[in-house]
């Protein structure tokens, strides 16, 4: 097993190096008014050269990445050029990740604890009440734009429950609509997979000869089917997780939370290079391991995947 | 050895049983109305084609039928209850396992495959033998040991997938074994099985027959398989019985003329050089209604009044019926088939002896 996660790690390296250099490379072939924003047309040709040889633009491509692959290597994601200049990258994250990363956590069990038995009492209950009304909740969700929801939530529900329209850290009513936005989706997808699973499994044979043995429905559902079927979910859950804490541009903009939704999008639009570079190796990295993790955690609830080689196909 | 059957008690009457079926809308007829006394002891085998209602049958007696399944009519007698009224899972679950015990067709499926080889068995004795701990660990090698899987210590902690077909066949074995039950049914036991393992299994289900003195019913397409095991052979078409007897009777002086059909059709009886027997024409449709003896479109010696009027039961033995309507003693007398005859003459000089 621990053969299998370092060979895994090594993997994911090399992927992540693959990745960050066809970032990089890609960046480089911006156009450079980018890099000189609104003063462009003032500027006269020396002052355009002189800022973007400061900037390190005007040496050779290898250099570039070799100063670049150096500072990562101490750690170091550098500062941004535009975004906050002269501002260190790891600054800004650790200023602005802490809410997303909470927030997403805080969505994503409340997508788990309220998606999965939402989806066995669908199955519990096929074609029946609770079943028709869970599947329209995760038709409504899956099916109508998240942007247009998030909205409706914010709009109506803020009334409703007299709840803050914005989010203010420490004020924790202000944290309740935007969590319960984010969670929506999760919670749909988790409530779709289940029953689905669980559907499946029910008609195996195993649980004909449970029920065949005189074993109680309860326990038939709790102890043969919910793991059967939980076994293909658990996979995705670290991804889940991961990408939920990344933050959501939609519910971070409408409540204005100061989090990490959207900044992507935004230092790629102000063409803050050292950003994308640093967020998209985060990104990827988190990426890789949600994979990871999830395919472990399936190994260890599964006994028929094992991490070790087998020799030839099976 | 056909009257000592016949004269043990019966364990389990069914009496006029119809199933239906609702499907988008149509309803079919799976079971229309059998009757049959299962005998203490006895081995009953049920052949018959696919879709002939063998599984649909048998299921009923522990109320596995689908969801969209109904017992229309008739009455499962068991230990002076009525199976047939059972509505609720509680009711049922006094039946399952308890007293009526299964062994599904494929023993790649019929396992969980997120349990131990283990904890699957000592599930059952749980439930039916109320042991814990010790006790139930004991018993659990106990079955393992009887089925005849070696190193029962090492491999009860083992994993479905790391055991071969025939391996997982016993565990469903000592699975159903461990529910204490006094009824057996096998639902096409070999069927998934290689042909070498297949031979063991059946010694195997015969040996723990006799070990905790199970009524065993067979349900197969396998006329080797009935051969093998049965004592009694029910012929199944369908969803009736249309002729049932002794092993000996039904091989060698069969009645109705699917059975014939169904003899005929052994790829053994076959001569050299000819084509294979095959019944011609499908089965019957369930969804309507049928008239008369339903295997009558598809049967060479049918009778007018075979298109018009169901049969009934003739008796040709106290042991042996069939219903077919060339047993009335007003019918034409019809010649079985060639293959039949030599059947016949066969068992004549064997039972002779």
């Amino acid at each position: 097993m621990l053969k299998y996660i370092a060979k895994r790690l090594v993997q994911s390296v090399l992927t992540l190096f693959i990745i960050i250099t066809i970032i990089f490379c890609l960046l480089r072939m911006m156009p450079e008014e980018g890099y000189l924003g609104a003063n462009y047309d003032k500027m006269s040709e020396v002052q355009r050269e002189t800022i973007l040889t400061e900037m390190g633009l005007r040496d050779p491509l290898f250099t570039q990445l070799g100063k670049f692959y150096q500072g990562l290597l101490r750690g170091d994601f550098g500062t941004s050029w535009i975004y906050r200049p002269n501002v260190a990258i790891t600054d800004i994250l650790a200023e602005k990740a802490p809410v997303s990363i909470k927030m997403g956590l805080m969505a994503v069990a409340i997508a788990m604890v309220v998606g999965i038995p939402l989806g066995v009492l669908m199955t519990r209950f096929k074609g029946g009440v609770p079943d028709r009304l869970g599947m329209g909740f995760v038709v409504l969700v899956m099916a109508i734009p998240q942007a247009v929801y998030h909205l409706f939530i914010q709009t109506y529900l803020t009334d409703f429950f007299h709840l803050p329209m914005l989010f203010k850290g420490p004020n924790l009513m202000s944290w309740i609509l935007p969590t319960i936005s984010l969670s929506l989706y999760n919670t749909a997808t988790f409530a779709l997979w289940m029953r689905r699973y669980m559907v499946d499994e029910l008609n195996k044979d195993y649980v004909r000869l449970a029920r065949a043995k005189g074993v109680k429905n309860a326990v038939i559902m709790g102890s043969h089917v919910f793991p059967n079927a939980f076994v293909p979910l658990i996979q995705t859950i670290p991804t889940m997780i991961l990408s939920t804490a990344m933050g959501s541009i939609y519910v971070e903009s409408l409540y204005s939370v100061p989090g990490m939704g959207g900044l992507l999008v935004e230092v790629i639009q102000r063409q803050d290079n050292t950003m994308v570079q640093a967020l998209v190796l985060i990104y990827a990295a988190l990426g890789i391991i949600g994979l990871l993790l999830g395919d472990l955690l399936m190994g260890l609830c599964d006994p028929r995947i094992t991490f070790v080689e087998k020799g030839g196909a099976r | 050895m056909s009257e000592a059957i016949t004269s043990a008690p019966v364990i389990l009457s069914v009496r006029d049983l119809d199933v239906k079926f609702h499907l988008r809308g149509r309803t079919l007829n799976a079971i229309r109305g059998i009757s049959l006394d299962l005998h203490q002891g006895e081995s009953l085998a049920i052949v018959g084609e696919s879709g002939s209602g063998k599984s649909v049958f048998t299921k009923t007696f522990m109320g596995l039928l689908d969801q969209n399944g109904e017992i229309a009519g008739g009455e499962i007698l068991y230990n002076g209850q009525d199976l047939a009224k059972y509505k609720t899972e509680r009711q049922w679950r006094t039946v399952r396992g308890r007293e009526i015990a299964m062994v599904l067709q494929d023993p790649m499926t019929s396992l969980n495959p997120l349990k131990t080889i283990g904890s699957q068995i000592s599930e059952a004795i749980a439930i039916h033998q109320g042991l814990r701990g010790s006790a139930l660990k004991a018993k659990v090698l106990e079955y393992l040991r009887d089925v005849g899987i070696s190193d029962p210590e090492g491999r009860c902690k083992q994993y479905p997938h790391e055991f071969s077909g025939g391996m997982r066949q016993r565990v469903v074995i000592a699975i159903a074994v461990a529910c204490n039950p006094k009824i057996l049914i096998c639902d096409e036991p070999t069927t998934a099985l290689d042909v070498t393992i297949q031979a063991q299994i059946l010694s195997l289900l015969k040996e723990l027959k006799k070990k905790y003195d199970l009524t065993t019913v067979y349900i197969t397409h396998d006329l080797g398989v009935v051969a093998n095991v049965a004592d009694r052979i029910a012929v199944m078409y369908a969803g009736d019985i249309v002729e049932i007897g002794t092993c000996e009777e039904v091989f060698y002086n069969p009645r109705h003329p699917y059975t014939w059909a169904l003899l005929s059709s052994l790829p053994q009886l076959g001569v050299k050089g000819q084509a294979l027997y095959s019944i011609q024409g499908a089965p019957p449709n369930l969804f309507t209604e049928v008239k008369g003896d339903a295997f009558a479109p598809r049967n060479p010696h049918a009778l007018k009044i075979d298109f018009e009027e169901r049969p009934p039961y003739f008796e040709v033995s106290p042991t042996h019926k069939a219903r077919t309507w060339l047993l009335d003693p007003r019918a034409p007398k019809v010649e079985p088939p060639e293959h039949i005859r030599e059947l016949q003459k066969e068992g004549v000089s064997r039972l002779g002896q």
